[in-house]
Formats: C-alpha cells, sequence, structure tokens
C-alpha cells in the first residue's frame, strides 16, 4: 500500500496541479482570447511560443526555465533582487515551470471554443447595450463552457503527468518539489516494484477515467456549434 | 419635434467604395433596397456601428452618433438602436425569456416605457418563453429576435433581410407582424432586403443602392414608377397604390376598392369598409387599349395619359401612365408602341389584369 512519502507526494501533485490550472485559466483565457481576437502580427509568434511544449522534450524546457530562474539568469536575478530568492527547487518554482509546461493543454481548447463561437453572438450582445467586457462574461464564457471545461482537465491532467521538468527544474524534495511521477521514479530506482505499481496504477487510472468523461460527455455535446 | 436622421458614410470596401449621403425620415419604414453586394447591410452596420466607417456623420434623432471630423464614434452598445440580424442571432444559452431580458437588463430603468407584454402578444411568442432557441422554428427565432431589439424601446430600428434566411412559407409567416409592426410603431425603421415584395409591401421610403452609391431616394409611390430605375426595367417591375375598402361583393368574391380617380375590382380580402390598404400591380398585369374595350373580360378598365415611354432590350418597353392621381408603370412590347403610335400625352385605356392584394 502507500506509504507516508506517497501520500506526501500525491498530497504536492494536487497542490501543484490545482494552482497551475488555476493560474493557467487566469492567464490562458485573455491569452487565447487575443490569440483568437487579434489582428497583430505577432499572433504567429506567439501561437508558436505557445504551442513549443508540445513538441519540446521536457528536459528542454527545464533546463532553459532552470538557467533563467538560476543565480545567473535574468528571472533569478530579478527575484534575488526582489528578495524572494531563487525558484528552482522550490515548489513557486515547480509552480511556474508546470504552468509553462501545460500552457498549450489550457490555451489551444480555449483559443478553438473562442474561435468556434465567431463573431455574432458579439455583435448581437453589443447591440442590446453590452459592453465588451460584460459580453465576454455573459456571452463568451457560457457559449465557451465546454472549452473551458476542457481546458481544465487538459492542464490539470498534464499538469499532473509532467516528469522531465519537474526533475530539471524541482528535483527531489520531499514535500517541496517531490510529485508522485518522481516518486514513482525513486520506487523503481529502488526496486520496490509494488509501491511503484500503486502510484502507477492510480494514476494510469485517473488519467484514463478523466479522459474518458471528457470525449464521452463532453463531445457529445455540440461543441462546433455554440450558436443557434 | 422629432429630427430626421443624417447619414454620411465613405468607407472602401472590396470592389467598391461605400459612398452616401442620405437624410432619412423619422417615421416610417426607410427600405435600404439593393442587390446582394451593392453595400446597404454595410450601411446598416456602419449606422449601428459594428462597422466603423473612416469618415462618416451620423446623428439619429437629435444625438450625434458618429463625427469623424471631430473623433465621435459611439460605441454600438451605448447607441440607442434595436438591430435584428438575418439569422435571428439568439443567445443559444439562454431561454426565449432570457433573451429578451437580456437588453432589458442592461439599461437604465428610466427609459424602458415599453409595454412589454404587448410585444409578446403582437409578435405571438408568449407560449415560446421558458424554451430554448435551439427548440423554435426558423420563423419563431426570428420573432422572438425582433421582440429582443423592440423591447428596448430605440430610438431606430434596424433591420438586415430579417426574411432572406427564411423559406417561403415562414415569411409568410412573419410578414403580417411586420406590417402590424409599421402601423404600430412611432420609430424609424431602417430595412435592408432585395426582395421587391417586401419593398412593396413594407416600404414608406424607398432608398436604391448600387455598388455603395445611392441610385435614388424618395418616397416609394414616385420611386417604384420611375423609369430611369433598374426597379422599373424589371419583370418585377410593380407600382402600388394606396386604396381604401369601398365595398365587399360577396356573390362574386370580389372587393372594391377606391383610389383618388377611380376604383379598382379585387379578389375578395377581409378587411373592414372604409380600411386603408396597399395594392400592388404588376406592370406585366398591365395593358392598353386605345378606345374603351365594350365587352371584356377584364374588370378594372380605367382612363390615363402616358407620362413616360423607356425602350429596353429584347423588344420590351415600359410605360408610366397617369391614372387619375395615380402613377402606373404598364410593361408591354416595343412592337406595340409602335403599331398604335403611343406618345406622352395620349389618352389611352388601360387594363389592368390582376391586382395582387397587398397590407
Amino acid at each position: 500500500m502507500l506509504n507516508a512519502a506517497d501520500i506526501d507526494a500525491l498530497w504536492l501533485t494536487v497542490q501543484v496541479a490545482s494552482i497551475a490550472t488555476v493560474l493557467l485559466l487566469l492567464l490562458g483565457t485573455p491569452l487565447a482570447w487575443w490569440l483568437v481576437r487579434s489582428p497583430s502580427r505577432w499572433k504567429g509568434i506567439c501561437n508558436a511560443l505557445v504551442a513549443l511544449p508540445l513538441v519540446l522534450p521536457p528536459s528542454v524546457l527545464g533546463f532553459y526555465l532552470l538557467i533563467l530562474m538560476g543565480p545567473k539568469g535574468v528571472v533569478g536575478h530579478i527575484t534575488t533582487e526582489l528578495g524572494l530568492g531563487t525558484l528552482p527547487f522550490t515548489f513557486t518554482g515547480l509552480v511556474i515551470a508546470s504552468v509553462l509546461y501545460s500552457l498549450p493543454f489550457v490555451v489551444q481548447p480555449l483559443q478553438a471554443a473562442f474561435a468556434a463561437i465567431g463573431e455574432r453572438p458579439l455583435e448581437a450582445a453589443a447591440t442590446l447595450r453590452a459592453s465588451p467586457l460584460d459580453t465576454f462574461f455573459s456571452v463568451v464564457v457560457p457559449l465557451a463552457r465546454h472549452g473551458f471545461l476542457t481546458a481544465t482537465i487538459l492542464g490539470f491532467a498534464h499538469t499532473v503527468g509532467e516528469f522531465g521538468v519537474v526533475l530539471m527544474v524541482g528535483g527531489n524534495i520531499p514535500n517541496k518539489t517531490r510529485v508522485v511521477s518522481v516518486q514513482i521514479y525513486n520506487h523503481v530506482e529502488a526496486l520496490e516494484y509494488e509501491q511503484a505499481h500503486w502510484l502507477a496504477g492510480g494514476l494510469l487510472l485517473f488519467s484514463f477515467t478523466i479522459l474518458l468523461f471528457m470525449y464521452g460527455v463532453l463531445k457529445t455535446q455540440s461543441v462546433a456549434q455554440p450558436f443557434k | 419635434m422629432t429630427l430626421p436622421i443624417a447619414a454620411r458614410f465613405q468607407l472602401p470596401l472590396n470592389d467598391f467604395t461605400l459612398d452616401v449621403d442620405l437624410r432619412l425620415p423619422s417615421v416610417g419604414v426607410s427600405v435600404l433596397f439593393g442587390h446582394s453586394g451593392s453595400g446597404k447591410t454595410t450601411l446598416l452596420r456602419c449606422i449601428a456601428g459594428l462597422q466603423r466607417a473612416p469618415q462618416g456623420f451620423l446623428e439619429i434623432n437629435g444625438q450625434v452618433w458618429q463625427d469623424s471630423e471631430k473623433g465621435i464614434f459611439l460605441p454600438t452598445h451605448k447607441r440607442s438602436l434595436g438591430y435584428v440580424f438575418q439569422e435571428a442571432n439568439l443567445f443559444s444559452h439562454l431561454t426565449v425569456a432570457d433573451n429578451l431580458q437580456f437588453g432589458l437588463k442592461r439599461m437604465r430603468r428610466s427609459s424602458t416605457n415599453v409595454n412589454f407584454a404587448s410585444i409578446l402578444e403582437l409578435l405571438g411568442i408568449k407560449h415560446l418563453l421558458t424554451r430554448l432557441p435551439e427548440n423554435l422554428s426558423g420563423g419563431e427565432k426570428q420573432r422572438v429576435a425582433i421582440a429582443r431589439a423592440l423591447a428596448l424601446n430605440p430610438d431606430i430600428l434596424l433591420m438586415d433581410e430579417p426574411l432572406a434566411a427564411l423559406d417561403f412559407k415562414r415569411k409568410q409567416e412573419i410578414l403580417p407582424f411586420l406590417k402590424i409592426l409599421h402601423q404600430t410603431l412611432n420609430i424609424p425603421v431602417l430595412y435592408v432586403t432585395h426582395s421587391q415584395q417586401e419593398v412593396a409591401q413594407l416600404a414608406d421610403h424607398l432608398v436604391i443602392l448600387t455598388e455603395g452609391k445611392v441610385i435614388a431616394a424618395g418616397g416609394l409611390y414616385e420611386t417604384l414608377s420611375r423609369l430611369d430605375l433598374p426597379l422599373a426595367q424589371d419583370q418585377q417591375a410593380v407600382t402600388v397604390w394606396q386604396v381604401s375598402v369601398a365595398e365587399h361583393e360577396v356573390d362574386y368574391h370580389l372587393t372594391r376598392v377606391t383610389f383618388a380617380g377611380g376604383s379598382l375590382s379585387l379578389p375578395l380580402i377581409d378587411a373592414a369598409i372604409g380600411s386603408p390598404l396597399r395594392v400592388q400591380i404588376f406592370a406585366r398585369d398591365v395593358s392598353i387599349a386605345l378606345e374603351a374595350p365594350k365587352a371584356s373580360s377584364i374588370l378594372n378598365i380605367l382612363p390615363g395619359i402616358i407620362s413616360g415611354i423607356a425602350d429596353y432590350q429584347a423588344g420590351q418597353s415600359m410605360l408610366q401612365l397617369q391614372v387619375g392621381k395615380q402613377v402606373l408603370l404598364a410593361h408591354i412590347t416595343h412592337k406595340s408602341v409602335l403599331l398604335l403610335n403611343l406618345h406622352i400625352g395620349m389618352r389611352v385605356y388601360v387594363q389592368i389584369k390582376g391586382s395582387s392584394l397587398l397590407n
């Protein structure tokens, strides 16, 4: 069964993934909206940057984050100046890395949902006295609710599943950066296969269940036609 | 005093520049008529502020909504307008009732003195309130959309081909509502369409757009009968007469209506004696005789004077005639014009084969 260290790792994982998901939604929503609506020529570059974590080996992302947030990096310099110390091998550093790592999994479903809404509901809202911000919350958010749900699920699940980035940026510090995926690695290294099975099997079941929910429940409802 | 609407816009589009300078009456229905791609919808969108013309001036009801020289541009949500889109554009996540309340909730209470219940009644949508838009027919959706716009008690109602997305049956379902609106609304309505039928039934004032320019603007009756406009050259060319019901001949299934200078027989209609009516007369249903026919199956034979002749392609000619105080178009062949030696000022008899009843 699970030992205390495993429980700690699970709890830490839930914390990291929850905080990262909230930050991802706060950050990803305006970013996705801007990427859909703006005529800016910087859009292409931004889209590519957002999608980078999809194709980069996590170790590459982790490596650069380590450099950036380290004592000699730009970010590290700023955080040191601010009296926060350096972020690698801290909980905060891990959350920041997770946000960047899972960004496309939140931004892309939101982008798709926003794009599917189209221009017309926004125009209808404007002719009914709703300001753009009002329209966003009273029309766009409800119409894009499936996009938000998908983004939340994928953002959370993907953060739970990270390993390479954690190892580079977070290390293996109990209750600070030792998340489930790292704990599984520890068990396997120590040849504790039974312990590894419990955690790995649990993660497998968890991931499958939420993906099943997403594809089974959400996709039967119309996402492509939010407007009738 | 209600002031007329002043609208001036210059907006480069793909194929041409929208360039209009209009003054429109502050009452009644002004129809913006033109073929698809003539810029009429763009003009309406400029008036609504959904599109921003770089050069423009717009004043409605004494309020300036746009003045590009002074850098004034009121965003759409601050304009007192109602807008009905071609597709109903209801919010799919809200019930009919919530769709209707959407705009109302966002208005200052003082400005909503409109009788909501009477709007529901007028458009016959009371029984739909708890439904979601996906459970409405196309016609019902459009009625809800009209009610949603009217509920705001706007200074102007803008309608962008509200019937175009509907099939014939649904169109016939909505048109009566629009006609009632036409009679009961005391705000100006700008109505975009490319349908001559809707022009004839709804317009008081007609604006014809071609490639972004206004080629004619004026009262419906005068504008429809102008020979120099493409309308008169169309196979569907009509004139519209304002008449009043004089008598029902129930035995013959006919109704007699009178106009300034004569009377007409129409297929029996259900309308009270004395009630006003619009009659549209297709130019192709009008023929000319030099002498009063003594024995003819055609009931409507009226004396008239030729006031204009225009020759079109393929041997077709259009006559413009004065009948009493009304103007009538007659579509005949060029050969007939020559054989009968028809000329302006000539007294003739017009025979009207069938009058399609309107309004």
